[in-house]
Order: structure tokens, then sequence, then C-alpha cells
């Protein structure tokens, strides 16, 4: 496990990171929490001239929920601050239960939810995560900042939208039309294991009438999939539980799951519906209570 | 007065294990902490396919790069001789290829460079033109009559058949299943895996051209018979071969035999004149180094009304990969799988086996089992679920009623083992207490009504542990004995050492323990060496459950010895007659006077500076044990399982182990022996199998495609304990390292599939991934896990 030759810099501030990447050409990577990086260093999959390293510069770390709901991350927060923060449960409850499920303990120690996202991996959680949200990334280059929006950042398999002198340097989750609820569920063969599949839902509650609705799946295509169509349905209305059913043979539906190993594409779309149900009727058990 | 055994660390102390000072503190000292002066570093050029044709191998360019010392290839090896090697099972395997590859991840070639890096980069620049060939991963395509043979460069190689075996009564089965009533199948994969130790495999071999001595450290289990076989093999003399293995970060068979990597390390510490060290990367150690399992088991068994088994027949398939080199016994093909059943009254029994060549990496070793006796076991208790369930019978009692009973010892089994103790029926009956046996039927069935399935599996067993006996155990011909030396200082501190060789199982700690019992020295006082071929004595090393019971023994043998010198001491400095001393833990002591006595530190002392008139001098002595016959340590195992239908996912509600060991060194090891195998049996059954696709590629070759449980998802055991002593180990003690690996998996799937029942499933193959068990709750067939796995649609 010895990758190949590689250059290393490690800036102090964002615009200097900005300025290396612009220099290289396309031939440097940004080293975030290194989780993913770093093992595809080792197996030689990825060999790139120089690595920037951007974990010495300041305030990328947090996460802020602003006053209307809306949530950022910084550049380098890490998986397990998400995990332990005490804001997120009812700020973004999706995020929530994703958190304990990335990963294991220890690689949610260096990993970064941003790095995440970059890296695009159709198993990824954050990415399936951030799209049932609406969410955004924030983007600097040499000529400032952009905003794009998560469905048009991840476009395809490892495959991101940012120009090689990029940096993303936070995420973004809209603030909620009402009450923030939903649920992130996965099927793993083992802790640190990717999705078999997985399953995201946002639900935007007003009272006890779904306001805005998100879904995204995970390990369940070449891609994330993006299955916030499916659960259209449910806006403007009550749960109930033949809306519910609906919803989850949609999104179902729309999970381009391939047979392997882990298991038939039937099964994979079974998983998802039963998790779509399971998360659904849990926020109409507890939005009843609320009503 | 007599020592308190417990306060010197003798027999039945919980003692710390001695070894994890410094391992917790970072101080171990394992092969690759080892820094010799110019040491150089070498990395292994690996196949990316699994059977093709070398046309071609180019090393020009890895030579161009700064710092490489020298290219390896298969010609070269030919040239002097070693492109090929023995295996332990009298086969041959490829150390570099010459011909053509066999197997993903075979050696082609090796790079001698500064650093592992330099290396690395030498392997990426070296071109060699690969001519494909049809790639066989299974032995149903190895058995085909137009399959490609791909043991060509062997003579009177029959088609890919490694070999043909059968073992037992084959008339007196026919008759027991003409008598049947009931004839009950079972058919199933156990799906190969790797034992994966933390610490890959790796070696540094230094050849001084002064003074021609070759030393080699390296991580082998068994590095006296790497010393025979370097001997055999590089033809240097045997005293010019020191094999040291310093600490193993964890063995599980995978270091038994004898890689391609050590011997090309040790040519090419010969020919630069430097030491070379190697290590093997995971993936390397995943895709090369001796898997185990990946055996099809198939049998019937033919039973009474009443339950009473009357015969059993059994034919196993066994695929070995590409070169036969797992370490077996050499009278037995397929290890000592005709230990099956061992623990039952079997009246007839015939087995029949059949090994294959297949493109995949060899092996079968004894991936932490002594020998084949997992899949022996695993199959034994399936079937023996499988034919209670046909007879309507309860689980426990149709076991109950098999079982051998306790004064049915000595028993021979049908298979010609002899077991000799054991308390089998008072196991099963504490497993059943402390699981709950009799209130579950109720539990389940009112579970069912609410939607959930529960369900409970068996697991019952004796295995075979400790070889050997010389009559019938040997490796290469060498007998399966081990040994012990014990030198006691002339203040009562001693240095032990045995043939025996420790990669996690406490040696450190137990030995010390025994020598303490039989000698009253305590046991912190006792150093104990392992794994230099030059300083510890002749022994075929640790696996198969074989310490205790053999190297065990032989400590114990020893110090026997050394106390029977100090006696003579003792009357001695006493000035009585030796046969008016008596002994205590500790001490000698004239019969008439209890009051006047010596300890055995005194006995040390004058052994060196006051010994009796004509004695030679010294307190030293060793002790070589032949065994007279195998150790039967006995298994009960319990599992509790949930499972969740609408996703197949199980969970553990609940494990209850029951182990008879016979009496307990350091009942701490053994409990975490026991833990650590039943976590190894909850990996088998859940998650841990390496498979193949159609090309021969390893699926499994890292960490994140090859499971191994976590502490996360590994369930907690509650363990119990029955002592009944072997009645021939002189402390009476028998293997345990294994029962719990070897035990466990079937306790896990006899849960599982009997929560699943109700649809008609008889068998899921293992590992019961969640989509199995959802298959087989949906269509109520059994889940094979046979091939061709299909990877992809
Ligand atoms: C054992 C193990 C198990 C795992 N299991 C899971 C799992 O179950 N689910 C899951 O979702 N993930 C899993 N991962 C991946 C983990 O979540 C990674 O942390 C994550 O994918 C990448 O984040 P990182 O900060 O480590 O990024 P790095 O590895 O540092 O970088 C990843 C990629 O993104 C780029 N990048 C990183 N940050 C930025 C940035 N700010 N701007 C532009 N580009 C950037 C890098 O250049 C690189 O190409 C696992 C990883 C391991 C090692």
């Amino acid at each position: 496990m010895y990758p190949s030759r590689f250059g290393y810099e490690s800036p102090k501030t964002v615009e200097e990171a900005i300025a290396i990447l612009d220099a290289s050409g396309g031939d440097a990577k940004i080293l975030a929490g290194g989780q993913s990086l770093v093992p595809m260093l080792k197996l030689r999959f990825a060999a790139p001239e120089m690595l920037v390293d951007i974990n010495n510069i300041d305030g990328l770390r947090y996460i802020n929920v602003e006053a209307d709901g809306t949530v950022r991350i910084g550049a380098l927060t890490r998986h397990e601050d998400l995990e332990y923060s005490d804001e997120l449960p009812t700020a973004s409850p999706v995020l929530a239960a994703a958190a304990h499920l990335v990963a294991d303990p220890i690689v949610r120690t260096r990993g970064t939810f941003v790095g995440s996202v970059c890296h695009a991996d159709p198993q990824g959680d954050w990415a399936a995560a951030m799209t049932a949200l609406g969410g955004h990334i924030v983007a600097q280059g040499p000529n400032g900042k952009r905003t794009i929006e998560v469905k048009d950042f991840v476009i395809g398999p490892f495959q991101n939208a940012l120009a090689y002198n990029e940096i993303a340097i936070e995420a973004v989750i809209p603030a909620p039309k009402g009450k923030s609820t939903g649920s992130y569920l996965k099927l793993e063969r083992r802790v640190g294991d990717f999705a078999t599949a997985s399953v995201a839902v946002s639900l935007d509650m007003v009272g006890d009438v779904v306001a805005r609705a998100g879904s995204a799946l995970a390990g369940v295509g070449g891609r994330t999939i993006d299955a916030t169509d499916a659960v259209a349905s449910l806006v403007g209305q009550k749960l109930t539980e033949e809306n519910i059913k609906t919803a989850a043979e949609a999104v179902a539906a729309a999970a381009e799951p391939r047979s392997d190993h882990r298991g038939t594409s039937d099964y994979k779309r079974q998983i998802v519906k039963t998790f779509v149900i399971r998360i659904l009727t849990g926020l109409a058990e507890s939005s009843q209570k609320v009503a | 007065m007599a020592l308190d055994e417990i306060k010197i660390g003798g027999m039945g102390a919980r003692r710390r294990r001695v070894e994890d000072n410094r391992f917790i503190r970072g101080k171990g000292n394992y092969v690759d902490d080892i820094v010799l002066q110019g040491m150089l570093h070498m990395e292994i050029l690996r196949s990316p396919m699994a059977h093709a044709r070398i046309k071609s191998i180019d090393v020009s360019k890895a030579y161009e790069i700064p710092g490489v010392r020298l290219v390896l290839t298969g010609e070269m090896m030919a040239a002097r001789n070693l492109a090929w090697m023995p295996t332990l099972s009298y086969d041959t395997q490829a150390v570099l290829a010459t011909d053509k590859v066999r197997f993903q991840g075979q050696e082609v070639a090796a790079v001698i460079a500064d650093d592992p890096y330099i290396a690395k980069d030498a392997c990426q620049a070296i071109v060699v033109e690969y001519e494909a060939l049809p790639v066989i991963v299974n032995p149903l395509q190895a058995m085909a009559s137009d399959a490609t043979v791909i043991r060509d460069d062997k003579e009177n190689q029959p088609g890919n058949k490694v070999f043909d075996w059968e073992i037992g009564d084959r008339e007196a089965t026919d008759k027991a299943f003409a008598e049947a009533d009931v004839i009950s199948k079972m058919e199933l994969h156990y799906p190969r895996s790797h034992p994966s130790p933390m610490e890959t495999c790796g070696s540094i071999a230094d050849f001084n051209r002064a003074t021609g001595k070759l030393t080699v450290y390296m991580t082998s289990q068994a590095p006296h018979i790497v010393r025979a076989a370097v001997a055999m093999v590089a033809e240097l003399p045997e005293h010019m071969i020191r094999i040291v293995s310093p600490d193993l970060g964890g063995g599980f068979g995978n270091k038994v035999p004898i890689y391609p990597g050590y011997v090309i390390s040790i040519l090419a510490s010969i020919l630069t004149e430097r030491p070379v060290k190697w290590i093997e990367d995971k993936t390397g150690n995943l895709i090369s180094t001796g898997f185990g399992r990946d055996v099809y088991l198939k049998g019937e068994m033919a039973l009474r009304k009443d339950g009473k088994i009357l015969g059993m027949r059994m034919n196993t398939i066994s695929d070995h990969g590409a070169f036969y080199a797992d370490a077996q016994p050499s009278k037995f093909k397929i290890g000592l799988m005709h230990s099956t059943f061992a623990c039952y009254d079997l009246p007839a029994a015939h087995l029949t086996s059949t090994g294959y060549y297949t493109n995949k990496a060899p092996g079968g070793v004894a991936y932490r089992c002594s020998f084949r006796v997992t899949e022996a076991m695993f199959f034994q208790e399936r079937m023996i679920h499988a034919a209670a369930d046909d007879l309507g019978m309860d689980q426990a009692e149709f076991r109950r009623m098999n079982l051998v009973k306790d004064d049915m010892f000595p028993y021979r089994t049908a298979f010609g083992f002899l077991t000799d103790s054991g308390q089998y029926e008072k196991c099963l009956n504490v497993g059943m207490e402390a699981i709950g046996y009799s209130t579950f039927k109720q539990e389940q069935e009112e579970a069912r009504k609410r939607g959930k399935l529960l369900g409970i599996g068996i697991s019952t067993m004796t295995e075979p542990l400790g070889a050997g006996n010389s009559r019938e155990y040997d490796i290469l011909g060498i007998k399966m004995f081990d040994s012990a030396e014990l030198r006691v200082h002339m203040t009562g501190k001693a240095i032990l050492r045995t043939g025996a060789m420790n990669q996690g199982q406490g040696h450190q700690t137990t030995w010390a323990q025994i020598v303490a019992h039989e000698l009253g020295i305590p046991a912190d006082d006792i150093t104990v060496e392992e794994g230099d071929t030059d300083t510890a004595p002749f022994g075929m090393g640790t696996y198969a459950s074989r310490s205790t019971p053999v190297a065990g023994a032989a400590v114990a043998m020893v110090s026997r010895k050394i106390r029977a010198k100090a006696r003579k001491i003792a009357a001695h400095l006493l000035e009585v007659s030796e046969e008016d001393i008596e002994w205590e833990l500790g001490r000698f002591y004239v019969r008439s006077n209890k009051e006047r006595g010596v300890t055995i530190q005194d006995c040390a002392l004058a052994a060196y500076s006051n010994m009796p008139d004509g004695m030679e001098p010294g307190l030293e002595n060793n002790a070589y044990y032949d065994p007279p016959n195998l150790t039967w340590p006995f298994a009960a195992y319990f599992v509790k399982v949930e499972v969740d239908a609408e996703t197949g996912v199980w969970d553990v509600l609940n494990v209850v182990a029951v182990d008879d060991c016979g009496v307990r060194i350091n009942p701490m090891i053994v409990e975490g022996q026991i833990m650590g195998g039943l976590t190894e049996a909850y990996a088998m059954a859940s998650m841990q199998y390496i498979t193949f696709d159609e090309e021969g590629n390893c699926i499994g070759s890292n960490y994140m495609d090859y499971l191994l449980p976590t502490a996360w998802e590994t369930p907690g055991f509650e363990l119990h304990e029955v002592v009944t002593p072997c009645p021939h180990h002189p402390i009476g003690a028998k293997g345990i390292g294994e029962c719990a690996t070897v035990a466990g998996p079937a306790a896990f799937v006899n849960a599982v599939v009997n929560a699943v029942s109700h649809t008609g499933v008889r068998n899921i193959d293992m590992p019961m991934m969640p989509n199995r068990v959802y298959e087989a709750l949906t269509t109520g067939k059994d889940v094979s896990g046979m091939p061709p796995v299909r990877i992809s649609e």
C-alpha cells in the first residue's frame, strides 16, 4: 500500500489554496478528511501530482443554524461533528439520523461532510441526504463564490461540478417551510459498510400537513438518486396509510438497483419501499402525537 | 507451608496476559518492526489474470528507476532450481511463475529496492504480456471432461483432480440405509473465507556470506518446519539456517504454509548479500495466501422412526485453488473431515472426498481449526438439525438421544477415532437451562402472532484436537510430537522454551502457569520463549489447537523431570534419603517432620553451588512429548435470533456457550479464546466470505469487500463451563482455541433456519446475508451459495 510520489502543500487560507489549484492546471487534489482520497492513493487508483491539504485553514469547521432554520456546514466539519451536534436533531432530523450511519466511528472523526458530497460516491450517504433536503454547495474559485444546487453538483459517479481551481467551502441546507422532519435509514452489512440501499426522506410540516417533501437514495443506482418527484404527491396532504404506500412504491420505482452479491434488484427495491414506509409511518405517528 | 497456587499464578489463576503489557504499549516486536543494517525492500508483482500464459516479461523499465537493486523473475528462479517449491501436502507450488499464471494474485516478479515506494514504482514499470486461458473458478467447472488442465506442469496429472479419498465402512452403511425408516438429506456449501490475521505475512532474509549463515525473521506458526523445508529447497545445511518468528499479529492457520514471498526474499538476500525485507500488503494477503473452507458437502442420514441414527453417507468436493498447499496429516487427504459425527453414537458411516484444482489462490488451510473439522462439524450440525425436523422431533431431544453417553467411553467412532471422555448430556442440559429452552417454543409462537420471527439453534460437537500421536500424524513424514526445555537458574528463576509458536494464544502466560503448578516457582519468575530455531527445541508449531495438548504436556513433563532432580538435591540438603521426602507445592519436606524442608529455590541454588557428590551440576532438562491420543473437548452452543421479515435482517438475541475443555489452566484466556471463536463463528454465519467472478477476479481483496464484523455488530456471549479432565494429558487439559469457530457457525444458521422454518426452508448457505434470508422467507425454498455465483446481471 505505497502511493505514487506526490507533492504536498498546506495553505493557511482559502485564497492561497485556490492559487495553488489554479497554478497546478488540474493536477492537484484537495485533501480534506482523506478518508476516500488516501485509500485511493494507497491503492494507486489515484495518483495526483500534488495534494493541497486544507486542514490548516482556519474557520472552516462549523455547523451554523440560522434564525430562519438555514443550516450551514463548513468544509472541515467532520462527520462526528454532525453526529454529536445538539442542534441538528431539531434543525435537520435527516442529517442527525444519517450522521451515525456514515462509515464507522473512527472514520467519522476525520472524514468531512463536504468532502463526502464532493466525492460523489453513488453509495455516499451525505449526497443523498443533501439531495433530499434540497441543499446547495458554495464553491469558491479565482473569480469568487458561486452556489450550486446539490442535484446539479453531483453530476455522476465520483464526479462533481467543480472546476479544477474551485473549492467547496460550505454546504447549505435551506430554511424549512415549517418544521423540518424526516429520517434516514440504511441497510448495511456491517458498520463502516457502504449502503446496500439507503433512503433519505425529508418532510417540512405545517401542523400535520406536508409543506415540502424530498427524498433521495444511495446504493441503488450508478449515482445518487433524486426521488423528490416520487414523494411530491404528499405535498399539501396529511400522511395516511394509503398515501404513504403510494409514495413508497413511487420511490422504489425511482431506484435503479443492480443485482449483485448484496441482493437482487427486486430485493433492493423492497428494502427501499420498506424504509420509506417505516420513515413515513414514524413521522405520521409523531405528527399525530403533536397534533 | 504449601504455597497458594492461585497467588503464584499456577493452574486456575486468572493471570493477566504477560504479552499484553508490551502489545498495548506499542512495544511488540513484529517482523516489520525489525530493521537491519543495509536492509533492502522487496515488493511482489502479482498477476491480474486468473489463468494466462506468460508470453514475455520485460523488466528493463524497472531497472531504469533509481534505487532498484534487483528484479527477479521466474526464469531467474528456474536457473537456480527455485521456480517451484514443495508444499506441505506433497504437491508443488510456483514461487515465481514461469510458464503461466494460475490464479489472480499469483507471484510473477519481485523488485528489490532501497525503499518500498521505489520497489512498488518498479513493479508498475514491469511489462508482462499475457495470453488469456479459460478460467475455472469452481470444482463443477474443474471436473468437466473438456476442462482446461490447470496443472499442466505436472506429469500424469489426471485432469484437474487433486485426490480421491474414502474412509468408513461402505457395506455396513448400505445396510443401515436398507433398514432405515426415514432418510434425511442435506447439501450445502461452506464458502471460502480468509483467516486474515491483523498482521500480514512477511520476512526479512539475512544471508551472511562471511559466516555462511542464513537468518530469516518471518511470520510463521511453525518455524521449525520452515527450517527443515528451507534446508531441503535451498540446499543450505540445516545448522546454517536460523528461522526466527518474532511476535505474530495473529495466524489462524494463514501462517502455516510456506509462501513464495519468503523464498524469494531468501534468494534476493543471497544475491544482493544484504538483508531483504518483504512485507505483504493487505490485498496481497487476502488474494494470495492460504484461504479456508470452500467445500461442497452432501450427505444423507439413515434414521429409525423413534429417532435413533443408524448410518451416515457423506461426500465432499473441495476446491484447493491452483496448488494443494495446505498442511495436513499426510494420511488424510481432506484433513480430519472424518471426525464428523464423533459426538454421536453412529453405528455405520462412509465418506468419499474429491479435491479439485481451480484458478483460485491455493489453500484450504485449517482456518482456526484442526484440519477441516470446521467443515465437518458444520455439516454434522446442519444435518442433525434437518434430520430432527424431518422426524418431527425436538432439536435438543434428538441430540440427547443420539449423543454418546458418559458410560460409553472410550468410544470408537464409526470412522475409527477413539473419543475418551466427556459429559455431553450435562453440557446440553446446562445450555438448555441458560437459554430458557423449555419455554422457547411458546415464546416463538406468541411472537409469530405479533408478526415477529424468533428462532433457536443448537450446535453440539466434540472435535479431535492436538495432533498427533506419532503413529497416525505426520506432516511430510515429520511426526507430530512437541517439546519443551526448562532451565532453572540458581536464584530459582527460570526460562522455558517450547517448539510451539505463540500468535495470540498467550503461551507466555499459560506455560509459566503450568511450570508454577508443577514446581511452585511463581509464574512471574519464568520467562517463556518460542520461535527461534537456534534456541528453541524442535517442535511442529502452533495450529490445530495442538499447543496445550502437546507442547503444554511437554511443559508439564519437563517440569516433572526437574522436580525429580530437585528431589535428590533436597534429600542431600535435608540429609535424609529420597524416600523420606514429600512434596507440596514449591517445597520438599521430611515426611516425619513437616517443619524441616527446603524450597524449590533452595534446590536450584544447590544445583549450582552445593550438589550431591557425583551429581551432574545444573537444573535443566527437556522433554519431547508424543501424546497417546488426541484430546476431545465438547461444546454445546445455543443461539437465539430474531428475523425481520420485511428485510431479512437478523439480530442475535442471545448466545449461550457451554464448553468442556477439561482442566482450565487460565480461565480468562480460555474465555477469551471462546469469545474470539464465537466472533468468528458469527462472522462466517453473517458476512465473512470471499467469492470470485467468472473471470476469477477475487471479490474480497480489501476490507470494504471482505467483511469482518466489528465490536459494533458482534453479539454478547454468555459462557458456561463443565470440566471433564482429559484422561491422558498430564494436567487433564484439552484443546480449546478452536471449539467456538468450529461449532459456532451451525448454531447461528440453525437458529435462522428455525426462525423461517414455517416456510418449509431447510437450508440457507452462509453467509446468511439479509438478501438470502429474505429470499428464503419469500420463496420458501433453500438458498444456495453454490456456483456459478453471479456477481452481476
Ligand atoms: C472504512 C470507511 C468506510 C466508509 N463508509 C462510508 C459510508 O458508509 N458512507 C459514506 O457516505 N461514506 C463512507 N466512507 C467515506 C467517508 O465518508 C469519507 O470521509 C468521505 O467520502 C470523503 O470525505 P473526506 O473529507 O474524507 O474527503 P477526502 O478523502 O479528503 O476527499 C475526497 C474527494 O473529495 C475532494 N474534496 C474533499 N474536500 C473538498 C472540498 N472542500 N472541495 C473540493 N473538493 C474536495 C478530494 O479532492 C477528493 O477527491 C467511508 C470511508 C472509509 C475509509
